[in-house]
Parts: C-alpha cells; sequence; structure tokens
C-alpha cells in the first residue's frame, strides 16, 4: 500500500470513529444518568454516577411506580408485537400467494386496493377508526378500544399493504412447477402453502418481521389512539408518555424509564443482529 | 361441490384475515374520514354529524396557525430530507470502504433506529436542556453553555431536525449500502486507469448507478420527515411559541401535530379531519412528483 493510501484509510477510519462516538453519546448519557438520584442528575450531568446501586434503586422506583406499572406494560408490549408480528406475515403471505397464483380481475382490483395503502398516511384514517371501532362496539357488543384484539387488528389492516407488496414481488419469482409437482404428489392447496412456499418465504418473513417489529414496538400514535394515554392496557411508549408527560421532569427516573423501555429492543438487536442487518440491507434494494 | 367452486372458495378464504383487516381499519375510515370532513363531527356518542359542506376546509385556510405550521413543515422536511441523506449516504461511503470493524460501525449506526421517537424525543430534550450547557461550562465555551436549543422559536426546528437526522440516518444508510455494493467495480476500477479523482468518480460513475436507491430514499425521508409526530411530541411538544401575523402560533406546530391538536387539545374533530385529508393531498402530490422526477434521472442498467 502506497503511503498516500494508507493515509486515506486512517482518516476514513478516524472520521467513522467520531461519527460512531457521535451515534453512541445519547446512550451513553442515558446509562450515566440513569444511575443517578435527582439532585445528582442536576447538578451534573455529564460526569460518571457517584454510585452505581442507585441504577438499581431507581429500577426498583420505574418498576413498582403506579403510572409506569412496567411489568405489565412490557407484557402488553410483548403480546401485542408478538401477535401482530405473527398474523402481519402470515396472513399477507396467504393473500400475496393467492393474489399471484390467480389471474383474475378481482385478484388485480384487490392487490391496487392493498397498494393504495401504501399512500394513505395514518392520519387521515386515525380519527375514524376511532369511531369505527366504537360503533363496531355499540352494535355487536364486541369491545375494539382498549383491548389487545383491537390494537392487533390495527396492526394488521396497516402492516398488511406493504407485507403484502413485498410478498407479492418475491412470489412472482417462484417457479410454478414446484407447487405443480407437490400438488401431483397429492398436496392440497393449503399443503402446498403452508409446507412448500412458506419455507422458500423465509428470507422476506425475517425482513418483514424486523421492519414491523421495530416499528410496532416503539409505536406511540395508533396505540394512543386505540388504548388511550394513562388507561388500563398500556403499551411501554404509552407508559413512558404517561410518566414523563406528567409536569414535573423527574429526569432521574424518566433516563431509567428510557434505559428500561429501550433495553429489550437492543438486547434482541444484538442477538439478531446478523439477520437484522442482511434483512434491511436485502429488503431495501426491492 | 365443483372444481371451480372450491377454487374460488379457497382464494377468498386465503386471501379474507388480510383484507378484512386493510377494509376495516383504512379503507372504511378513509371514506368515513371525507365524510366526516364535511359535516361538524364531534366523535362524541349519540350526536349525529350535520352537513356542513366545505366549511371546516374553508376554515383552514383562513387559520394563521394553519398557515404557519404549513410552511414551517415544508422548510423541517426540506432541510430533513437534504441533512439525512448527506449523512447517511457519508456513513455508507465509510462502512463500504474497506477500514477495520465495518460490520461493527454498520451495527451502530442503525442502533439508534431501534429506539422510538416517544423515547428518543425525551432523551435529546434532556440533552439539549441540560447536557449541552454543562459541556459548554465543563469546556469554557460560552456559545454551548448559553445554547437554548429549545427555546428559541427558529432553534428549536434545528434541534429536532438534528435528533431526527441521528435517529433515521442509521436506516437510510442500510439502503445505501445495499445499492453501494451492486455497483461495478470494474467500472471504478477502469475510471482510476482513466486517472478519475474522488469527486469525478463519485459523479460520473457511483451517483448515476445509485440513482435508483435515491430515489427510494428521497421518498422515505420525504413522507417520514412530513408525518413526523413521535419526536416533536416528546421533544418539544409544539413549543417554544412564536409569533407570525400578528399571532401566537407554536413554533413546532408541525402539520402532523397540528391536526391532533385541533382535534383534541382544541376540540374540533371535523376540523381535525378536514386538515387531515389535506395533508394527504399534499403528500400524495409532493411525494408522487418526487418520484416521477427522480425517475426519470436513473439510468437504465
Amino acid at each position: 500500500m502506497t503511503l498516500r493510501r494508507k493515509l486515506v484509510t486512517y482518516s476514513l477510519t478516524l472520521v467513522t470513529l467520531i461519527l460512531f462516538l457521535i451515534t453512541i453519546f445519547p446512550f451513553f448519557i442515558i446509562v450515566i444518568n440513569s444511575a443517578k438520584a435527582s439532585l445528582e442528575i442536576m447538578t451534573s450531568p455529564i460526569t460518571f454516577p457517584k454510585h452505581w446501586g442507585q441504577l438499581l434503586t431507581n429500577i426498583k422506583i420505574i418498576w413498582s411506580k403506579p403510572t409506569i406499572r412496567y411489568s405489565a406494560s412490557l407484557f402488553t408490549s410483548v403480546v401485542i408485537t408478538f401477535f401482530s408480528l405473527l398474523t402481519i406475515s402470515i396472513f399477507s403471505a396467504m393473500a400475496a400467494w393467492v393474489l399471484v397464483r390467480t389471474k383474475s380481475k378481482a385478484s388485480t382490483f384487490i392487490f391496487l386496493l392493498f397498494l393504495s395503502g401504501l399512500i394513505i398516511p395514518f392520519q387521515v384514517v386515525m380519527f375514524p377508526l376511532v369511531s369505527l371501532f366504537r360503533i363496531i362496539n355499540e352494535t355487536t357488543g364486541i369491545p375494539m378500544l382498549r383491548t389487545f384484539h383491537g390494537m392487533i387488528l390495527a396492526y394488521i389492516g396497516f402492516g398488511a399493504p406493504l407485507a403484502v407488496f413485498m410478498f407479492h414481488g418475491f412470489i412472482k419469482s417462484i417457479p410454478k412447477e414446484l407447487e405443480e409437482a407437490a400438488t401431483i404428489d397429492g398436496c392440497n392447496k393449503a399443503q402446498v402453502f403452508f409446507l412448500i412456499v412458506m419455507p422458500i418465504l423465509k428470507p422476506i418473513f425475517v425482513t418483514i418481521i424486523i421492519l414491523n417489529a421495530i416499528w410496532i414496538w416503539n409505536d406511540f400514535l395508533l396505540p394512543s389512539l386505540v388504548l388511550g394515554v394513562g388507561q388500563d392496557v398500556q403499551t411501554i411508549p404509552l407508559a413512558i408518555r404517561a410518566f414523563a408527560g406528567s409536569f414535573v421532569k423527574k429526569w432521574d427516573l424518566i433516563m431509567t424509564a428510557v434505559l428500561m423501555a429501550a433495553a429489550p429492543i437492543v438486547v434482541g438487536f444484538l442477538i439478531a443482529q446478523k439477520h437484522i442487518i442482511k434483512g434491511m440491507v436485502s429488503g431495501s434494494i426491492k | 361441490m365443483g372444481k371451480k367452486l372450491k377454487s374460488k372458495m379457497f382464494f377468498w378464504l386465503f386471501l379474507a384475515p388480510a383484507l378484512l383487516s386493510f377494509i376495516i381499519v383504512v379503507v372504511i375510515p378513509f371514506f368515513m374520514g371525507i365524510y366526516y370532513s364535511l359535516t361538524d363531527w364531534t366523535a362524541i356518542a349519540g350526536i349525529k354529524p350535520n352537513w356542513v359542506g366545505i366549511d371546516n376546509y374553508k376554515n383552514m385556510f383562513k387559520d394563521i396557525a394553519f398557515q404557519y405550521s404549513f410552511i414551517r413543515t415544508f422548510v423541517f422536511t426540506l432541510l430533513s430530507v437534504m441533512t439525512i441523506n448527506f449523512v447517511a449516504l457519508m456513513l455508507a461511503f465509510l462502512v463500504t470502504r474497506e477500514i477495520k470493524f465495518k460490520n461493527f460501525y454498520r451495527a451502530g449506526f442503525f442502533v439508534p433506529n431501534l429506539i422510538g421517537g416517544l423515547v428518543l424525543g425525551y432523551v435529546w430534550q434532556f440533552i439539549f436542556k441540560s447536557v449541552i450547557p454543562q459541556i459548554g461550562d465543563a469546556l469554557g465555551i460560552d456559545f454551548l453553555s448559553n445554547l437554548l436549543l429549545l427555546a428559541d422559536p427558529t432553534l428549536t426546528l434545528f434541534g429536532l431536525i438534528f435528533a431526527f437526522t441521528w435517529q433515521y440516518a442509521g436506516y437510510i444508510m442500510m439502503i445505501y449500502i445495499a445499492a453501494l455494493l451492486n455497483v461495478p467495480q470494474e467500472l471504478i476500477e477502469a475510471s482510476e486507469v482513466d486517472g478519475a479523482n474522488f469527486f469525478q468518480k463519485f459523479w460520473n460513475i457511483t451517483f448515476p448507478m445509485i440513482a435508483q436507491a435515491f430515489t427510494i430514499t428521497s421518498f422515505l425521508t420525504l413522507v417520514n420527515s412530513f408525518k413526523q409526530f413521535d419526536i416533536i411530541i416528546a421533544l418539544t411538544n409544539g413549543g417554544p411559541s412564536d409569533i407570525y401575523k400578528e399571532q401566537i402560533v407554536n413554533s413546532t406546530e408541525l402539520l402532523a401535530v397540528h391536526i391532533y391538536n385541533v382535534a383534541f387539545k382544541y376540540n374540533n374533530m371535523a376540523e381535525g379531519q378536514a386538515r387531515a385529508i389535506i395533508f394527504f393531498l399534499v403528500l400524495s402530490v409532493v411525494s408522487m412528483a418526487q418520484v416521477y422526477y427522480n425517475k426519470k434521472r436513473e439510468v437504465e442498467m
């Protein structure tokens, strides 16, 4: 390597490192300040905490705060995210498959209908959605607002357009012969889908699950409308809002709450990191 | 049962879960929304909305706060699209080069994207209010000590752009990485043999080759900047106040927040809904124009 090349490589490495430090700086701030008491955080927000033991005290406070109800909120977030991901991916794959394999006016129209969902911003439908959920409750007696199933149904509806679109593109590239061979071997249509097609779709499943997991886990506006801020059923972002949005800014506890809200998904990311990066890169060129 | 009928039933059976959810959650509310925007809808159970025609739309255009919010949203979107794409492209360039630990850096730059806008809004609020002045004090830089980013209506928008760029650039970086890895290495090498410098290589080879990615990233950043809600709610909650056409307005009440506030804070559901419809129309026109314009510039492979 020539000296010039070496110099370029070194300076690029240095620039990357600086940008990386800027990127993780807020995380550093969260961690050091989660271990401070309220006076300490006011006077010295950029120094290391005097006693790291304060972190445990703060976690205990957040855990038992009646407004946050951390364990219940975590449970709600996990249940809603898990079932939404499961239903969005399987239902969308099923829909995309029959749409690709059935050539009819109906299938073209329905595919276009799903596509139109990609350009409708949430703001246009959010107020009427709440109103519709209330109407469903009044006419059928099934409660939709402040319920798990109402929330999951909403996520399927908003998640389906992109998922159907991505599955549709992928399924088009799968040769039909494979499915025909399975039919000759005696598979019925459902078996063809679940035993033959679904395993082939694995990479696109991973991408769709990752994209939706990040969105659903962090979503605030939709749950705030369907579940309500400060109500019985609340996800973690709603809990943070109910706590931090109140008048007095208790920064020491807010930082701890933020740490506890971010920890599950960051840990999940670190574990599945390889797949996520790969899924993001391959999903993004589509 | 006939084979054809059976296959038709199967089609609808497989389609039903996704399609019905989509119709209930998006299609029906969309048409309800258009209707509500033409009434005096209050969202209170038991009160039937009355038809008022385009009154809600007329009021909207007369409303100073709406005009201000509209302009601010455009400024915010324009600046965000530029900074996010610039930073993302720079990051993608760095981590596709021959540097050590590039996979580690890729993961690192992506991590902010995992944190929801609401949560990170509180973190940045704390950094802007407490951390930056402290750093200024520690280093003896008066500029930083007195930099009250969230108190000055002009500066606050930049605070929002900074926090949003921090969150979103790593995501857009991923798309650029995919595009950069697809640029044929032979082309770059050929130009090097011909003596092209870094900028010539970028403008004449890399940039046209990644034009397709550019269309996607501009679209995504544009739409997401325009719809920004969570970060604003947690970082500034719309404030601080500013004066526009001799009226007090909220300096960071961008359209998504404005719609929400009109509906809930000022308790006017129908007018909020009318603004949402306009929001949809403007966003559709702007984003489609953008895609059309960029598509024209893409090179055919």
